[in-house]
């Protein structure tokens, strides 16, 4: 597909004198639209959907864009004689109204009836089999899994989605407007303080999907992402009774500085007495993709610096810093942090 | 039956009389010199400065652009810190938006309409200078926090609640009252541009003679005065939410966020073709004049700009697919929002039709205008992909959007824009610009726009959201990135040489032959070097194209063979001719330099920066002498009762120099201000309903103001407009003493039908910080009692006027402007108090 994009752009660049940036701009659609955070790469029914019509709508545009420069190039350049005002009345008629008119019913046509295959027309009437509630907080996600007839389980700034499955997410915001978006899987939805949006995903293929925060929500929004897990639904299910019970490593060495430093006022861990609900759930911390909501890989170090200064990290972030701590008081900290898995 | 000859009588002044008239004429329009010139007025001196002013603002936000893109050329990159990127941008969009975009439609316009209508000037001169003199301060308050680190910083959508947060601080409150300043001064330019196009035409330009230009003009002043009040009224709930805590984006206390994003797109999507339209307008005066024929499909292309304009109030929601809006709305707004490439389409083939039909002369204008359009389409190809809602849930807020947007503004207005510059240049400075400097600068911005944007359209689908200030290295943005930031810099350098070409001294170089193009419409009338005084006489217009048509029109108006060839009284005069078919129906005498308007601009911005840092005595102290000083301007410079009934402005033909109602410009002027005001109303009462519709019981149990003193009040303000009409009746029956009555009647009414509206809510303890329906009742009841002190002040203006002896049976400009006003006073009045009173009782 790739190859698609790029032969369109040396036609459009062709004529023009500087070669050596047409080979750059040659090299880097050549580069690809793969990714785990790509539209163009999809692993859900929205995001294939989409993509489809995306590369039918360029290539139906780029035809469009060669002959209206086409036309303007004739007229300008080539044509000796002028036409007749008939005839260029005759233009304006086909050319800028009756085709637009076919053109844009068909796509039209085409583009809404994707609507209501992917996002249904009326609100889903019962509770579905597993419903997640994410709510977008400056700058992370507060997650709680629904199965039918279980108790929640509460996360944070991780997803995890077992393949194949309809999956309905509950959207929230607990500050500012957030926008709740897996490129792979299918388009955004916004968060909206005051209001519950719904939205329905399907993944087609398993893997690791990075999810970024698409509306402005202040000084960290670059800095606000979660990983999407899509897990064989076996896999899945072994996970989220795994994640509903206490860490093996909730009650290990470094609770007690955990809890002496006073993290618990806004952490909680399962299984212990943390139970602070302003920050993320920390119960299974040391398992997760990544740390401080998709930004930072999931190790020690990562750790120590997330707490010792967590603003230099994440402007603007609520977390106070503790670089008053020693350093072992930290590591100690961070050690046990690591290990909820 | 036309007053205009058909054929010119014979010329019978001798040589020396006929420059004794252009001698009078030259020292009436003579530009002030010395510190003097700055209160200048005419449209030349205002436009030109207007230009420049928002050029300036143009390069300003392109450095912030640039800025943003040397942050991003590299992931995590630490070049700016978060803080500064998101006032960067922030900033970048505000004033390329409200500081550019805008002003530089109005700013060419009060340039070159007037020239290509042969007036002497716009009909309000002062409002033009006005209206400059706010932009500047505003756009220099709002541009200057960004030195003192405390610009807005919540983007140019300023969505709420982070704009509304502790987190936005002070520049939340500088981007709504810097820019409601603005705003105000954008409302009072559309007004004078209507006015203008209506009724400033030289005799015989019948509606369908008029330029293109002057068409799209109409149509986008016209969409100014629907599309910015939404704004004013948002701004007006939001400010009211930062200062005392009137919760309208408040979903604890009813309030709703969505509602201030209803109200920013109903503004800001015809914003993007307010903007585009005036552009595409220089391209209709540009492509037939190098096409050198008559445009093709005059009428395709008038109502396919009227069709856009239209179309255009009636895509907002599709900046708000991702909000949840039910499915069935968003499929509607998709279907519309595509609909509207039927008209943009219409237009560009009729370029291409005019272009095929005639021959074809390339040269520079034409260079940036074939730019304009190989990059446009691209962002008209790509507007259309998002305005299907499946595709924009997945490109909305990515770089995609960046690389449409901007596809869509470089090629629709930017380069249209640069390519009216080449063309007018020799215009205004009576000299070209350099050939060799406009190619140069054309492929530095044509290449360097294509290498920055065109990538953005794949990392944004590849994930790359809009707004961030940093990226991780592994996520395949890095070279797409870099060459962006690359292309960005050759963008930069292109608009350099356009700049440069614009102000290297000239003085060597020789004057441009005079129409140097061969263009077809009138404002190539001017001489090289030109005259302050625009036209030397007024002509008779028969043809769309007139130089091309009307073979002796150049010499006959240089001669001064047409209408106000003279200044005999010493006044600066322009015609007025009717709204259809052009006739003559006044001689207007227009306002020259004066100082109250830069006093007044600077009284009236003091206003809303006060305000900013709520000093509150600063700000009344500013608002007193604001208003002295608006007034002080009405009674000496507008309504003057000339010395004489009416005057021969030549040809024979003996025009009125005091016209009143319909047929004076200012009625027009009140009517067009009072329509964009009525939207503002209409724009709170829809918050009003919209608080209804989400809500389950919009009061929230809470006492709402009753009914008894909502419906006294409307009682009272109904009387006030009933003895409006008298007082109206008595003038023209020429019974001072009723007129005068009849206002002392309808000022005490006004004061009762007042006290009465606030007496509703306040007798009922409604705090309109408990809840959402307390705080917008109390909204729109202040809304109406500040336009009833308006009208108050009005009143209080004629009696003055009848003491005075300014306003009688025969000069009555006044007291019909008023009674006017108190049509649409009496429709808010109404409005206001029946809703509230009644309403809650009908739910």
């Amino acid at each position: 597909m790739s190859i698609g994009v790029a032969s369109d752009a040396r036609g459009r660049r062709e004529r023009r004198p500087l070669k050596q940036l047409f080979l750059i701009a040659f090299a880097v659609l050549l580069s690809g639209c793969a990714g785990v955070q790509s539209a163009l790469d999809p692993a859900g029914t929205e995001a294939e959907a989409v993509a489809t019509l995306f590369w039918v709508m360029v290539a139906g545009g780029t035809l469009i864009w060669i002959a209206v420069m086409g036309g303007f190039y004739y007229a300008t350049r080539i044509k000796r004689e002028p036409h007749s005002e008939r005839a260029a009345g005759r233009l304006i008629l086909w050319g800028g109204a009756v085709f637009p008119v076919v053109v844009l019913t068909l796509l039209l046509a085409y583009g809404l009836s994707l609507m209501p295959k992917l996002r249904p027309w009326t609100a889903v009437a019962e509770e579905p089999a597993l419903r997640i509630e994410v709510t977008g907080e400056q700058f992370w996600w507060r997650v709680t899994y629904h199965r039918a007839g279980e108790d929640p389980v509460v996360a944070a700034n991780e997803i995890r989605l077992p393949v194949g499955e309809r999956v309905v997410f509950t959207l929230k915001s607990a500050d500012v407007v957030h926008s709740f978006w897996i490129p792979s899987l299918g388009g955004k939805m916004d968060m909206i303080p005051g209001r519950d949006n719904t939205l329905t995903l399907e993944a087609t293929r398993t893997g690791i999907y990075r999810s970024p925060c698409a509306e402005f929500c202040g000084s960290s929004h670059a800095l606000m992402v979660f990983s999407t897990v899509v897990m064989e639904p076996d896999a899945f299910d072994d996970w989220l009774a795994r994640e509903a019970r206490p860490s093996p490593g909730a009650k290990a060495d470094g609770l007690d500085a955990f809890l002496r430093n006073g993290c618990q006022a806004c952490h909680a861990i399962t299984g212990t007495e943390a139970n602070g609900v302003i920050g993320p759930d920390l119960s299974h911390v040391g398992s997760r993709d990544t740390l401080g909501a998709g930004i930072l890989q999931n190790e020690i170090d990562s750790y120590v610096a997330l707490i010792r200064r967590p603003d230099v990290i994440k402007p603007g972030i609520r977390m106070p810093g503790f670089h008053g701590l020693p350093d072992e008081e930290i590591e100690t900290i961070a050690r046990y942090l690591k290990g909820l898995e | 039956m036309s007053v205009l000859p058909d054929v010119l009588p014979e010329d019978t002044r001798s040589d020396g009389e006929r420059e004794a008239q252009a001698e009078r004429l030259r020292a009436v329009w003579k530009t002030p010199t010395g510190w003097r010139y700055w209160t200048a007025v005419n449209n030349t001196e205002v436009g030109v400065w207007y230009t420049g002013a928002a050029f300036l603002f143009m390069l300003f936000a392109g450095v912030l652009a640039l800025i943003v893109r040397v942050q991003l050329s590299v992931p995590d990159n630490d070049f700016v810190s978060a803080e500064f990127f998101n006032q960067a941008f922030t900033l970048h969009g505000t004033v390329m938006m409200f500081l550019f975009a805008v002003p530089i439609f109005e700013a060419v316009a009060v340039i070159i309409l007037p020239q290509m209508l042969g007036a002497r000037d716009l009909p309000f001169p002062r409002l033009s200078a006005f209206g400059f003199w706010s932009f500047i301060l505003g756009g220099v308050f709002v541009c200057g926090s960004i030195f003192f680190g405390a610009a807005p910083n919540s983007g140019w959508f300023m969505y709420p609640p982070l704009a509304t947060s502790e987190e936005a601080g002070i520049g939340a409150d500088i981007w709504l009252l810097g820019l409601s300043f603005i705003e105000v001064a954008s409302i009072a330019a559309a007004v004078e541009l209507i006015v203008g196009v209506l009724k400033c035409r030289p005799p015989g330009m019948k509606i369908n003679l008029m330029p293109l230009y002057a068409w799209y003009i109409l149509i986008v002043a016209g969409m100014i005065l629907f599309a910015f009040p939404p704004l004013i009224a948002g701004d007006i709930l939001f400010e009211m939410q930062r200062m005392f805590d009137w919760p309208f984006f408040e979903p604890e206390r009813g309030g709703d966020p969505l509602l201030w994003q209803h109200l920013f797109w109903i503004f800001g999507h015809p914003e993007v073709y307010i903007i585009f339209l005036p552009a595409i307008a220089l391209l209709a005066m540009i492509v037939p004049t190098f096409a050198q024929r008559p445009i093709v499909g005059y009428s395709w292309i008038v109502l396919a700009a009227v069709g856009t304009g239209f179309l255009s109030f009636g895509l907002w929601v599709h900046h708000m697919f991702t909000t949840g809006l039910p499915s069935i709305s968003l499929a509607f707004f998709s279907a519309a929002s595509e609909a509207v490439a039927i008209p943009t389409g219409v237009q560009i083939f009729v370029f291409i039709a005019t272009l095929l039909a005639g021959r074809v002369i390339f040269s520079v204008p034409m260079l940036f205008a074939a730019g304009a359009l190989a990059i446009f389409i691209i962002g008209g190809l790509t507007g259309v992909m998002v305005a299907l809602a499946p595709f924009d849930w997945q490109a909305h807020d990515t770089y995609f959007i960046v690389a449409h947007l901007h596809y869509v503004l470089i090629g629709g207005v930017m380069f249209p824009i640069i390519a009216g510059i080449y063309y007018f240049f020799p215009m205004i400075a009576f000299r070209k610009l350099s050939d060799r400097l406009g190619k140069i600068a054309f492929w530095l911005m044509f290449v360097g726009f294509n290498v920055a944007f065109f990538p953005m359209h794949l990392s944004g689908l590849r994930g790359m959201p809009r707004r961030i200030f940093t990226y991780p290295d592994e996520l395949g943005l890095n070279l797409l990135n870099l060459v962006s930031t690359v292309g960005a810099f050759i963008f930069a350098a292109g608009v350099l040489v356009i700049a440069y070409d614009m102000l290297r001294p000239k003085k060597k170089q020789p004057y441009a032959p005079r129409n140097p193009w061969n263009a077809g419409t009138l404002e190539w009338l001017t001489e090289m070097p030109g005259e302050d005084w625009g036209v030397r006489s007024v002509p008779i217009i028969r043809s769309r194209y007139p130089l091309w048509d009307q073979p002796t029109l150049m010499a006959d108006v240089d001669a001064g063979r047409y209408y106000l060839a003279d200044a005999e009284e010493g006044q600066r005069e322009t015609m007025v001719t009717s709204v259809l078919s052009a006739e003559p129906i006044q001689c207007l005498r227009v306002s020259g330099p004066a100082y109250v308007t830069i006093f007044s601009a600077f009284a009236l911005g003091g206003v809303f920066i006060f305000l900013t840092f709520h000093w509150w005595w600063l700000t009344l102290g500013s608002g007193i002498l604001a208003g002295g000083g608006i007034l002080y301007w009405l009674w000496t410079g507008t309504a003057i009762i000339p010395e004489k009934r009416e005057k021969d402005v030549g040809l024979g033909l003996k025009l009125p120099i005091y016209v009143s109602g319909p047929k004076s410009v200012g009625w027009w002027a009140m009517f067009i201000t009072m329509v964009g005001d009525g939207t503002a109303f209409g724009s709170l009462m829809f918050g009003y309903f919209f608080y209804w519709t989400i809500h389950d019981d919009f009061t929230n149990g809470l006492a709402g103001p009753g009914v008894l003193w909502p419906l006294v009040a409307a009682a009272c303000f109904a009387a006030a407009w009933a003895a409006m009409l008298l007082s109206r009746a008595a003038n023209g029956a020429d019974r001072p003493q009723g007129l005068r009555l009849w206002l002392c009647v309808s000022l005490v009414l006004t004061v009762a039908g007042s006290c009465a509206g606030l007496y509703g809510p306040y007798a009922h303890g409604m705090d309109p910080t408990a809840h959402v329906y307390p705080a917008i009742v109390w909204i729109v009841i202040l809304w109406t009692v500040c336009h009833g002190a308006i009208g108050l002040v009005m009143q209080a203006y004629c009696l003055a006027g009848s003491f005075a002896g300014r306003l009688t049976a025969e000069y009555d400009i006044d007291i019909h402007n008023v009674v006017l006003y108190w049509h649409f006073m009496l429709v808010t009045a109404l409005a206001t108090f029946l809703v509230v009173g009644l309403f809650p009782l009908a739910v």
